[in-house]
């Protein structure tokens, strides 16, 4: 795993930042934009749906539109930051692992940590 | 018009007064100094304007001890209080005070300088590389740093100081009950650093993972690199809590909203849960790298190979995780139930086990090698001791039913101490022993240095094992004063004159470090491998030239620099005058301090709720962020011959 | 250990440059990730103390007596497309083309303008039935977190101000692209947090 600069593939995402000039690349309909606007718009007519229509009800209704919501971050991800692409090592989807990781720890954690006064338990 | 804390701002105590003239004579006597020798030229060149991570490292460095200096009055102004039953040697609120400063001084203002100080000493020379990955935000990490530890240290004089602990639970501090600017001061001088340290976690991250040499794979870095890895993930996870903590309480106590009142909805202990989200990770922020500094002391000064690298490793990854997930054992009696304290009481004793690995793993590498003692040895054998100690009281304190017989005791603070001072301080100290010859091309003097760690080590024991007892034997932390009768006279006046052997300590630490400068030409290491070392950073010249190395070297192997010496190859290593090439390094820039100084200005505003200074400090951060964002190229070229006569000069070529 | 490789330290030890071996553009862009980590760690914090407080409403208005299904529908839909029209400049920017560039740039900035602007609106019309921040804990968690949405947002649109300004006058430039790069992750991101926002506020708010 060196550190050598990585060699630029297609996208043209970070020319050289010394004396390199940018180099365009072909010219293409944006597909992925496109489907991935389409996707996004759908998940969230269904969201949307699902509560206003009252399709489901209480924490299945919870469960569903969380799990809309997560699709949108993978939508995002994929179609708009491409997430997977860019060059050298993937550190950055390292880095966002642990930050979901840690999103859940601390939202799950606080919420039961602090629903203590709802229970009383002791 | 005047604010409505108006009065608090002239006090009309001798004590602050006193400390407001000498604090004006200190600064008439620098702004004399440097005009007469004309140094403020050099100061801004050389130092205020500098983004090389060597000499960043040595402001962070500089400003630890003299915070140190500051946390360490602190607490002897406190054991003096309490020395004795029944004293009036400073007032409740005046006790209050000294406790919530010398607390958070000692925390984010020398434990976390002192860790940053190393990382940007020695991390980039480490992994051969010639700065860190963002040079300009390193600068701006010092600064926002450096304006932060005096936005805290300007309450003293003016505004009084915070007075709520050094955790500020809420609701004392809501304004309610905590009015006037001390509170600010502490709030604004901790989000103010608190940017500076996220920075550096994330610059150091990048560094870390994309600038190492050819050749060094993860699994070659040295273990100190790995341990500011670790603590730099610790840090960016970590950090944005403490924002959003501080944030809340500042909204609360600046636009009356009701995140942690009384009333209205609010929840106080949702403060301590977020505090602790990022406060028990912070502990474990500094002490990785000191963990990280014994790895390399403990294999130089016994001549072997660290017993289990990569058990090291995997140790510091698992406390890196862990480190999250135990914030709720600072709040056992809060009455969360008992599945809530179980969990967080397992998770916190299962950190023990990679800490324990660690310290075993030390004492296999002491084990049959060939073990000299100088200065940075000393310090990290003292560590073990200490942190065994501090470890095991610490599973006393993390078994939750104990834990509400102790908790808010003496037992609490000496533990804390235990781990905090004999932990981070002791190998912190060893670090800066280590690389001290690589800081300044001289080593500090032995003589003194023995001198002054026997004294550390006997006034920390003498000041802190009493207090184990004086917590079981019912003193509660933050009173500040007890009757007579209560059995707990004696030890404190012990616990006193222990602390005042550990300022004679620190004392004859500065002593050594001026000594040792009046006579560098002696201390002078000209083989920029005093201690026989194993690390990069050895094969350099002392101190390192700007540019660190002039060529980068290929890594094939752990411990590539030793394995070198071993078979007689260092002549080798050394730069040929052909493969000598331009180097490009980053420029010098004044924006960094201007960009703090914006901040310290919006601090300043939110402190005193002056919302047009806020506004123009805010106008400022974004004039200098624009008037970066216009710049084209920000470094420059170090030309091939120029580095040749360096390294000529340097007796490298 | 048995190090018998000598040659090892020899030719192929030498053979590197010395030059700086990092592409600066892409370094930042990899630093820029790290940075949203952080933020999503931040609002982390702030949805967790949402979600603690939400039901804290003192006896003033909840969720429901508040919010505006029209309201808070507009304002998703601005962004979602809007996160659409960042992307298809980082797309036309790939391709070299300038003007269309600015255009889809400065369509961005202009629906996270609008969406701003709703968002104000918002703000205004539940303090004028007195639901201010100083109401209640719920209202506190609420302005707070969508505030600080809003402020992420804002800023958002003077950076991409910022760098509209500097494509005009420079043209695409690597460091161009790089900062066009970075400030569309951060739109992007920014959509993601507020479609949790949207789900977890708004329409668990209303359910």
């Amino acid at each position: 795993m060196s550190s050598h600069a990585a060699t630029h593939g297609g996208h043209q995402e970070s020319g050289n930042g010394h004396g390199g000039g940018f180099t365009p690349v072909e010219r293409r309909f944006p597909w992925l934009h496109v489907v991935g606007y389409v996707l996004s718009l759908l998940l969230t007519v269904l969201a949307f749906l699902a509560v206003l229509h009252h399709w489901l009800s209480g924490n299945p209704l919870v469960t569903v539109i969380m799990v809309l919501a997560v699709l949108q971050i993978v939508v995002q991800l994929f179609f708009f930051m491409h997430f997977t692409e860019g060059h050298g090592p993937k550190y950055h989807i390292l880095a966002l692992g642990f930050a979901l990781f840690f999103t859940v720890a601390f939202v799950g954690g606080s919420i039961w940590i602090m629903s203590f006064g709802d229970t009383q338990a002791y | 018009m005047l604010p409505h804390y108006w009065p608090t701002l002239v006090t009309g105590d001798p004590l602050i007064y006193g400390a407001d003239a000498s604090i004006g004579l200190v600064s008439i006597a620098i702004v004399f100094v440097l005009t007469y020798y004309k140094k403020w030229g050099w100061l801004w060149r050389e130092w205020l304007t500098t983004v090389d991570h060597k000499k960043i490292g040595i402001l962070y460095l500089i400003a630890a001890l003299l915070m140190l200096f500051r946390g360490g009055v602190d607490a002897l102004l406190m054991r003096t209080q309490l020395s004795r039953p029944n004293l009036h040697f400073l007032a409740a609120d005046h006790y209050d005070q000294i406790f919530t400063t010398h607390g958070t001084i000692m925390i984010l203002f020398v434990a976390m300088p002192l860790i940053f100080a190393m990382f940007n000493i020695v991390v980039p020379l480490q992994i051969g590389a010639r700065d860190v990955a963002y040079p300009y935000l390193n600068a701006i990490s010092f600064w926002m740093f450096f304006f932060g530890a005096l936005l805290l240290n300007i309450s003293f004089v003016i505004g009084g100081s915070p007075d709520a602990g050094w955790v500020s639970y809420a609701p004392l501090t809501e304004n309610q009950f905590d009015h006037g600017p001390g509170e600010n001061f502490y709030i604004m001088a901790l989000q103010i650093t608190g940017i500076g340290s996220m920075a550096t976690g994330i610059n150091f991250i990048i560094t870390i993972l994309r600038m190492r040499a050819p050749g060094m794979t993860l699994m070659r870095m040295p273990l100190f690199t790995w341990s500011a890895l670790a603590a730099s993930i610790v840090v960016i996870y970590a950090f944005p809590a403490l924002t959003v903590a501080l944030g809340l309480l500042l909204i609360d106590r600046v636009a009356g909203a009701h995140f942690f009142s009384m009333d209205h909805g609010g929840n106080p202990m949702m403060y301590a849960n977020l505090f602790w989200i990022w406060g028990h990770p912070e502990v474990y922020i500094v002490i990785l790298p000191a963990f990280g500094v014994l790895n390399e002391v403990f294999p130089a000064f016994s001549g072997k190979r660290i017993f289990g690298y990569s058990t090291m490793v995997a140790s510091f990854m698992a406390i890196t995780i862990l480190s999250f997930l135990l914030w709720a054992h600072h709040f056992f009696t809060m009455g969360a139930g008992p599945g809530v304290n179980a969990f967080f009481a397992l998770a916190s004793m299962a950190i023990g086990i990679p800490t324990g690995v660690k310290v075993f793993n030390w004492m296999f590498t002491m084990y049959r090698g060939r073990v000299r003692m100088p200065m940075p040895m000393r310090w990290a054998v003292g560590f073990i001791p200490n942190f065994v100690v501090g470890g095991a009281t610490g599973v006393m304190l993390a078994t939750a039913p104990g834990d509400y017989q102790y908790h808010n005791s003496y037992f609490l603070i000496a533990h804390f101490h235990q781990v905090l001072i004999g932990g981070t301080i002791y190998g912190m100290f060893a670090g800066m022993y280590f690389w001290w010859p690589k800081m300044f091309g001289f080593l500090l003097e032995e003589r003194i240095g023995r001198l002054a760690f026997w004294l550390w080590n006997v006034g920390f024991y003498v000041t802190f094992f009493p207090q184990y007892l004086l917590g079981l034997m019912g003193m509660t932390r933050r009173i500040y004063t007890y009757p007579a009768g209560m059995g707990w006279s004696s030890l404190n006046l012990l616990s006193t004159v222990g602390a005042v052997i550990m300022g004679l300590g620190f004392l004859f630490i500065v002593w050594n470090i001026l000594y040792s400068v009046m006579h560098r030409s002696e201390l002078r290491d000209v083989t920029g491998d005093p201690w026989n070392a194993r690390s990069l950073e050895w094969s350099l010249p002392s101190p390192a030239p700007h540019y660190n190395f002039a060529v980068i070297p290929t890594i094939t192997r752990r411990d590539e620099w030793w394995e070198i010496k071993k078979y007689g190859r260092t002549e080798d290593y050394r730069p040929q005058p052909g493969e000598i090439q331009d180097i490009h390094m980053p420029n010098n820039s004044g924006r960094p301090f201007l960009f703090s100084v914006a901040f310290f200005v919006v601090g300043l505003g939110f402190v005193f709720e002056w919302y047009a200074v806020v506004i123009l400090g805010f106008a400022g951060v974004l004039a200098i962020m624009l008037h970066r964002s216009q710049e084209v190229d920000d470094g420059h070229q170090i030309p091939a011959d120029e580095i040749r006569h360096e390294e000529i000069a340097l007796g490298r070529l | 250990m048995a190090v018998t490789k000598e040659d090892a330290w020899g030719v192929q030890a030498r053979s590197q440059t010395t030059g700086s071996t990092h592409d600066e553009n892409e370094l930042r862009v990899a630093g820029f990730w790290v940075f949203l980590a952080t933020d999503m760690i931040l609002f982390a914090c702030l949805f967790a103390t949402y979600i603690v407080l939400r039901g804290n409403t003192d006896g003033g208005p909840g969720p429901r007596q508040l919010f505006d299904v029209t309201g808070f529908t507009e304002e998703t839909f601005i962004l979602l497309t809007s996160s659409f029209t960042c992307g298809l400049a980082t797309h036309v920017m790939h391709e070299g083309r300038r003007r269309a560039l600015v255009l889809w740039l400065s369509v961005t900035a202009l629906l996270g303008l609008l969406f701003v602007g709703l968002e104000v609106s918002e703000f205004v019309r539940d303090v004028s039935v007195s639901a201010t921040i100083s109401r209640s804990g719920f209202l506190s968690g609420f302005f707070t977190l969508v505030g600080t949405h809003g402020c992420h947002v804002s800023l958002g649109i003077l950076w991409m101000g910022s760098i509209l300004f500097q494509v005009m006058r420079q043209g695409i430039t690597p460091a161009i692209a790089r900062k066009l790069t970075i400030v569309g992750l951060y739109w992007h991101f920014l959509d993601v947090v507020w479609v949790f926002l949207f789900t977890v506020v708004y329409l668990m708010g209303v359910m």
